[in-house]
């Protein structure tokens, strides 16, 4: 797979087509498999992130400590607020959905990681209910999103015990944002700026999850993380740029990580997690995570 | 080589593709080295693996990539209740495996004993579920779980590679890498063979009738 977006997103103005096609060839000739079979592939995850979403907006589900569920219900039946009716709500229910099911130790699609499992079906899922958008479109753009996320897995990481947070949900509302991009008929060119953009927008997050559960604030930082991504597309797509290429944006996501103290990947040790409220909590649910 | 269907993938069971999927993952690699679910088991969590395993179901996961189950098994979830049925004793400690970054914070070392067969191997999750196994029984080796895989123990002779590939070649199994180390010259030489189809059960029983071959297992292919 391609090493930059750089690369990718010359090769596919070369050819004139699409970021999906280029990544959808290159994989096929890595695997030595046909781009039917791999689109197929990507089709079986797109059902189980669809089944997510459904299961997740019922409300019934609960994560074992019981810190998370319930709030994707919320916002599909609870008081309106100024998104009411809006696909950004949609889109912030769909996250909640995903990541509740997560918790609750039921079955998702990890895109990139299962802690940010939330952003990508969201954006994705959100934005072509919204437009009439077909499956096939919906498969183009899991295979944009999965270059963009092979690109940041070889140059930085994603994994929040190597990077923090910035490297599942940053990386997860990058990959969406360029994702979305292409969906909605953007260039390739700016598919690198909408990426760029999300990226830049998370920066710095850290991995501080109460008790080390995927609970809290995960569930939430992919709600963030999914707006954070819908606000890098709205820009994309009216044609604003980012100075900064994409490539060295996650350059820089990799080496924050990688100078981000031990207490801030996923270790519990520091930010949420070492708070008065957030040591509490972790320390009242274990024990109800060992009873069951 | 990373697969665009490694980043959309797994599909898992929750609630982490570290913690849960790739050590999952792991587990099932210790397995195939004992070819079955073992009778004991020594799990050595290191790292992120130690401080935040627990609420991940990281103890969960592995030990049901020990009885065979595959990241996106629903019986995940209930696997310690299982394993009590299973007959499978294992036992899991919180250690230090060296410092960061020649040691990956998910690190794992794994003992497992079935019948005759007594394995360690040690691997780490890298996230989104890869995984890369880095020493089995004190060989230094590299197996990322993304092909089926051959790892064998043989005496370092002349022309045993050239052998081994006749017999992978006659049984139509192609070989995507191979890779050879060993602890010192004319000791044993340790050999991972990545190949692009599951050999037969009948490869394996030619490979080990090898007078030169010490042992041999086929690892099955766990991620993309």
């Amino acid at each position: 797979m391609y090493h930059s977006l750089h690369d990718a997103i010359a090769d596919a103005e070369r050819k004139g087509t699409t970021l999906a096609r280029c990544a959808l060839e290159i994989e096929s000739r890595d695997q030595g498999r046909p781009v039917e079979e791999i689109r197929a592939a990507l089709g079986r995850a797109l059902a189980v992130m669809r089944h997510a979403v459904a299961q997740g907006v019922t409300g019934d589900l609960r994560s074992n400590s019981g810190l998370v569920g319930g709030d994707a219900a919320k916002l599909r039946s609870g008081p309106a607020g100024p998104l009411a009716g809006t696909v950004f709500r949609d889109v912030l229910m769909k996250a909640l959905a995903v990541q509740e099911v997560n918790a609750a130790m039921g079955v998702i699609v990890a895109a990139p990681t299962a802690g940010g499992a939330g952003v990508l079906p969201a954006v994705l899922l959100g934005l072509a209910e919204q437009r009439g958008i077909d499956d096939e479109h919906l498969i183009d753009a899991l295979a944009t999103a999965g270059l963009i996320g092979a690109v940041v897995a070889q140059r930085a990481s994603l994994s929040g015990a190597e990077g923090g947070c910035q490297a599942e949900t940053g990386a997860a509302a990058g990959m969406a944002a360029g994702a979305a991009t292409e969906m909605l008929g953007g260039t390739p060119a700016m598919v690198g700026h909408a990426t760029a953009l999300a990226q830049q927008g998370t920066l710095g997050l850290v991995c501080d999850p109460l008790g080390g559960l995927v609970e809290l604030p995960c569930v939430f930082r992919n709600a963030t993380g999914a707006a954070i991504a819908l606000a890098a597309v709205e820009m994309a797509m009216a044609g604003i740029t980012f100075a900064i290429p994409a490539d060295e944006v996650i350059d820089t996501m990799g080496d924050i990580g990688r100078e981000m103290d031990v207490r801030y990947r996923e270790t519990a040790g520091g930010g949420l997690a070492a708070t008065p409220t957030g040591r509490r909590l972790a320390k009242e649910r274990l024990v109800q995570i060992k009873r069951t | 080589m990373v697969s665009i269907l490694d980043i959309i993938g797994p599909v898992m069971v929750g609630p982490s593709s570290s913690h849960t999927a790739g050590a999952c993952r792991l587990g099932l690699i210790a397995r195939d080295l004992v070819a079955g679910t073992p009778e004991t088991a020594l799990i050595e969590l290191h790292g992120s693996f130690a401080r935040t395993g627990e609420g991940h179901g990281t103890d969960k996961a592995i030990v049901g990539g020990l009885l065979g189950f595959r990241p996106d098994d629903e019986r995940l979830r209930d696997a310690l209740g299982i394993v009590e049925r299973e007959g499978l004793d294992w036992r899991f400690e919180k250690t230090t495996l060296g410092e960061e970054p020649e040691v990956h914070p998910n690190t794992v070392r794994i003992s497992v004993k079935r019948q005759h067969r007594q394995h360690v191997m040690l691997g780490a999750s890298l996230g989104a579920g890869r995984i890369r196994v880095s020493q089995i029984d004190g060989y230094p080796v590299e197996v990322d779980g993304s092909h089926h895989t051959i790892v064998m123990v043989a005496e370092d002779i002349k022309g045993s590679i050239a052998r081994i590939a006749g017999i992978l070649s006659d049984a139509g199994v192609n070989i995507a890498t191979l890779r050879l180390s060993r602890k010192h010259r004319g000791g044993d030489a340790f050999m991972v063979i990545e190949v692009d189809e599951r050999p037969e059960d009948a490869v394996g029983a030619a490979l080990k009738g090898l007078p030169w071959v010490r042992w041999t297992h086929r690892i099955d292919k766990v991620g993309g």
